[in-house]
């Protein structure tokens, strides 16, 4: 009975294909399992956008907008299902939210003539768009986060980092291992003691991390977790009474969900970002107007102006735009995934576009071309108020240091091309 | 009625000792057979074998290697998870160090290299049994996912600790990588995976077999009637891990294509493997293939139910999921503590006197 009714599903699923006319933009998820917390604001964020879209103005160039939620709980088995089950649909771009599940996609997005977006996550020489034909990782990467971290310690140091004991807390996985390279590289350059120091999935147990930093005394704290792993850490770092203002988180590290749980404790800690904070934008407003006081939000609707949802509705925006792009390029309405691919690699995000979309100021500007396909990587730092209960913008997106990612990236994407036989393209 | 024994008249040893006596049990098998590689090949696209078809058959062929150690040898083991990682990083390392050789033979020594990890970690079981034996196995899943974290000769050095599968060939047919065809990738792992059962399954009722069921029931008396523990314990381990081995080769060069070693191949992918084996009954061939399909298709066919026909938000989907999983886990092992297996034995029983019970 149930092989029966599953034949059904899958019959009817894959007739009712393509014959669809709206632009799908698949949104890979996880409401569930240890990361959820990151992924329900973040899909919300996703959904939200395109709903004020659809709402507003009918969609985007006049054809609907239609988001498919699928399930990962950021495993990579039901990311592949995912996958498969919505690329059919007629996908324009993935955003799998899942360094995991991007590295499984990289090929076969790249095989399926469908782009990915890994926006702050996944492999970080992806930015390399001459191997990567698929994938691209705008506005900024982990190693632009690494670089961008000692930058702003530098600043504060008076430009000299020499002697200085630098510990990193990372998820012990292919996300938190990113940065390691990049931090080791820049030690070189600035002389800092680096301290890496892994926590396992899901990262719920960090006492004996904790201790040793207590123990070796680091005069800096750099994070790369998820999910509850940064609760945990910043409870633990308050734990040992580690002073906030020098502990930094990535991106991923830094949402009201992963410092509330410590009270004022956590007050003072950093995070870097990408993209402004806070619902201070006129686009909230229409986002009120439209989605949440329609009964149209996604989820519980609560997360309207949180970091992560921020961070889903820009990338949204992002591929909105990019879509916007691909129909201009292509003459039609109607996009396909390698249309929109053209799109992506000519998207150009500039102040008054940004303005225009009722976003000013909400992350920096830049340009995708053929052989970059990550942006500027300009790099920001936020800091949390516990009194307050908000992020705010400590440090306005500044340039992270190309020179040495550029080598690295192009080392690192070289290795990939050997050993995929792949040829450079944009020659 | 069709179910019978009567009838059917056999003149030799070999046709008395065949695996299927019931002519028509042998008929379903040979229409099983045909209809495996004979008709799903030409119907096959990437959703059916990349959601479907390849992790049954791949958790299958773990599940019967681990049935052999567990179900036939009774020795319990946690170590599953970590003896994938061994064959899925044999193969690896074994594909980029020898591109031109046939992906057949890197997945058998996969295996192979397997078999010789999974000897060494069986050797505590000479000397202890039952939960401590599990526990040993237990060091053997965190060490072996330690070090291949750990040691960045594993990865071949990559920034991230990922490996990835790049293409290969069989007879110049692509294999792995995202070019392979849905039906190159299902038939390869199907040829594994009924040599394996046809391996397995004669093992098991020959001499290896019978001492390790020996082993199982009482190792004491089987010592006292002359059967070697030494090696009936670490050829059941090698045996298994060798199974092992190659399905954790096939998840991560066929299926997956790249992978993490925390997370593709942590503990819970050992218990995982060990539901299957329990669910689908202990100490069968049939067992390991129904409780492979039960846990990797149920909870498939729950999503396409719920979120793709129903509609329903994919969060509630995916906890119902793990509800209904988890209660008919619960409720098939109160009403059939054997497993499907035993349901499955019970069914033929009752069919061999339909329609007249009595």
């Amino acid at each position: 009975m149930n092989k029966k009714l599953a034949t059904l599903a899958l019959s009817a699923l894959m007739a009712a294909g393509p014959a669809m006319a709206d632009l799908v933009f698949p949104s890979l998820s996880y409401r569930t399992g240890p990361y959820a917390a990151g992924g329900i604001p973040f899909a919300d964020g996703y959904a939200d956008y395109f709903t004020l879209l659809n709402e507003r103005d009918g969609g985007i160039g006049g054809v609907p907008a239609k988001v498919i939620e699928c399930e990962t709980g950021y495993n990579t088995e039901k990311g592949v299902e995912c996958y498969e089950s919505t690329k059919g649909e007629g996908a324009l771009v993935y955003q799998p939210l899942s360094t995991g599940i991007t590295y499984q996609l990289i090929p076969k997005t790249t095989a399926d003539d469908i782009p990915m977006h890994t926006m702050g996550y996944g492999r970080t020489s992806a930015k390399n768009g001459k191997v990567f034909s698929h994938t691209f990782n705008y506005p900024a990467n982990y190693w632009d986060g690494a670089s961008g971290a000692i930058n702003y310690l530098l600043d504060e140091n008076g430009g000299d980092l020499s002697g200085k004991k630098i510990a990193l807390v990372y998820h012990n996985s292919a996300y938190g291992k990113e940065p390691i390279r990049t931090l080791e590289e820049l030690s070189k350059k600035h002389g800092y003691e680096l301290v890496a120091l892994p926590v396992d999935h899901p990262g719920q147990e960090q006492k004996s991390q904790w201790l040793q930093i207590r123990r070796d005394r680091p005069d800096y704290v750099l994070m790369w977790g998820w999910g509850v792993m940064n609760q945990v850490a910043i409870q633990e770092a308050a734990n040992i009474r580690f002073p906030m203002e020098n502990f930094i988180g990535i991106w991923w590290s830094g949402a009201e969900h992963d410092v509330m749980p410590a009270g004022a404790a956590a007050d003072g800690y950093k995070a870097l970002t990408f993209h402004n904070v806070g619902s201070d934008f006129p686009l909230y407003d229409d986002l009120k107007k439209y989605v949440v006081d329609a009964g149209k939000a996604a989820g519980a609707g609560d997360q309207v102006g949180t970091v992560l949802y921020n961070r889903g509705l820009y990338a949204a925006m992002l591929a909105a735009e990019a879509a916007k792009k691909a129909q201009e390029i292509s003459g039609k309405a109607d996009i396909t995934g390698a249309d929109m691919r053209a799109g992506m690699e000519a998207l150009e995000m500039t102040e008054e576009k940004m303005a225009e979309l009722g976003l000013p100021n909400f992350g920096p500007a830049f340009t995708v071309t053929c052989e970059n396909h990550g942006g500027n990587g300009m790099v920001g730092v936020t800091q949390w108020d516990a009194d307050t209960k908000t992020w705010s913008l400590i440090s306005d997106f500044k340039p992270t240091d190309a020179e040495v990612i550029g080598a690295l990236i192009e080392e690192d994407s070289a290795a990939y091309a050997a050993e995929n036989n792949i040829e450079p393209r944009c020659n | 009625m069709f179910y019978r024994e009567a009838g059917d008249f056999k003149t030799s040893y070999r046709d008395d000792n065949q695996t299927f006596p019931i002519k028509f049990d042998r008929y379903r098998y040979y229409v099983v057979l045909a209809v495996a590689f004979g008709i799903i090949p030409f119907i096959i696209n990437d959703y059916w074998a990349n959601a479907l078809l390849l992790p049954f058959l791949i958790y299958a062929i773990a599940a019967i290697g681990l049935n052999i150690l567990v179900g036939y040898c009774g020795q319990v083991s946690l170590g599953t998870g970590g003896f994938m990682a061994v064959g899925a990083y044999a193969c690896y390392k074994l594909m980029t160090a020898f591109p031109d050789v046939s992906m057949f033979i890197h997945v058998i020594l996969a295996g192979g290299i397997t078999a010789i990890v999974g000897v060494l970690f069986g050797l505590p079981s000479l000397r202890i049994k039952g939960f401590y034996l599990a526990v040993a196995t237990l060091a053997a899943q965190f060490f072996l996912v330690w070090l291949f974290n750990r040691v960045p000769w594993f990865y071949n050095y990559s920034a991230s600790g990922q490996i990835n599968a790049p293409e290969r060939d069989v007879f110049g047919i692509i294999i792995t990588g995202p070019n392979a065809p849905a039906w190159a990738t299902y038939l390869f792992c199907l040829i594994f995976l009924t040599a394996c059962a046809i391996i397995a399954r004669n093992l098991t009722r020959g001499t290896t077999g019978r001492t390790w069921m020996a082993i199982r029931d009482m190792d004491i008396a089987a010592e006292i009637i002359g059967v070697n523990p030494l090696r009936a314990k670490l050829s059941a381990f090698a045996v298994s891990s060798f199974f092992v081995g190659v399905s954790g080769a096939l998840f991560f060069a066929i299926y997956l294509g790249a992978v993490e070693v925390g997370e593709a191949f942590g503990i819970q992918k050992s218990f995982l493997v060990l539901f299957m084996v329990i669910i689908g009954g202990l100490g069968s061939i049939f067992g390991s293939f129904a409780g492979a399909a039960f846990l990797v298709l149920l909870p498939v066919v729950l999503k396409v139910v719920g979120a793709d026909m129903l509609g329903w938000p994919t969060d509630i989907v995916a906890h119902l999921q793990l509800v209904i999983v988890g209660g008919l886990i619960i409720l098939f092992l109160i009403l059939e503590p054997h497993g499907l297996a035993q349901l499955w034995r019970v069914a033929k029983e009752k069919l061999r006197l339909w329609p007249f019970p009595h």
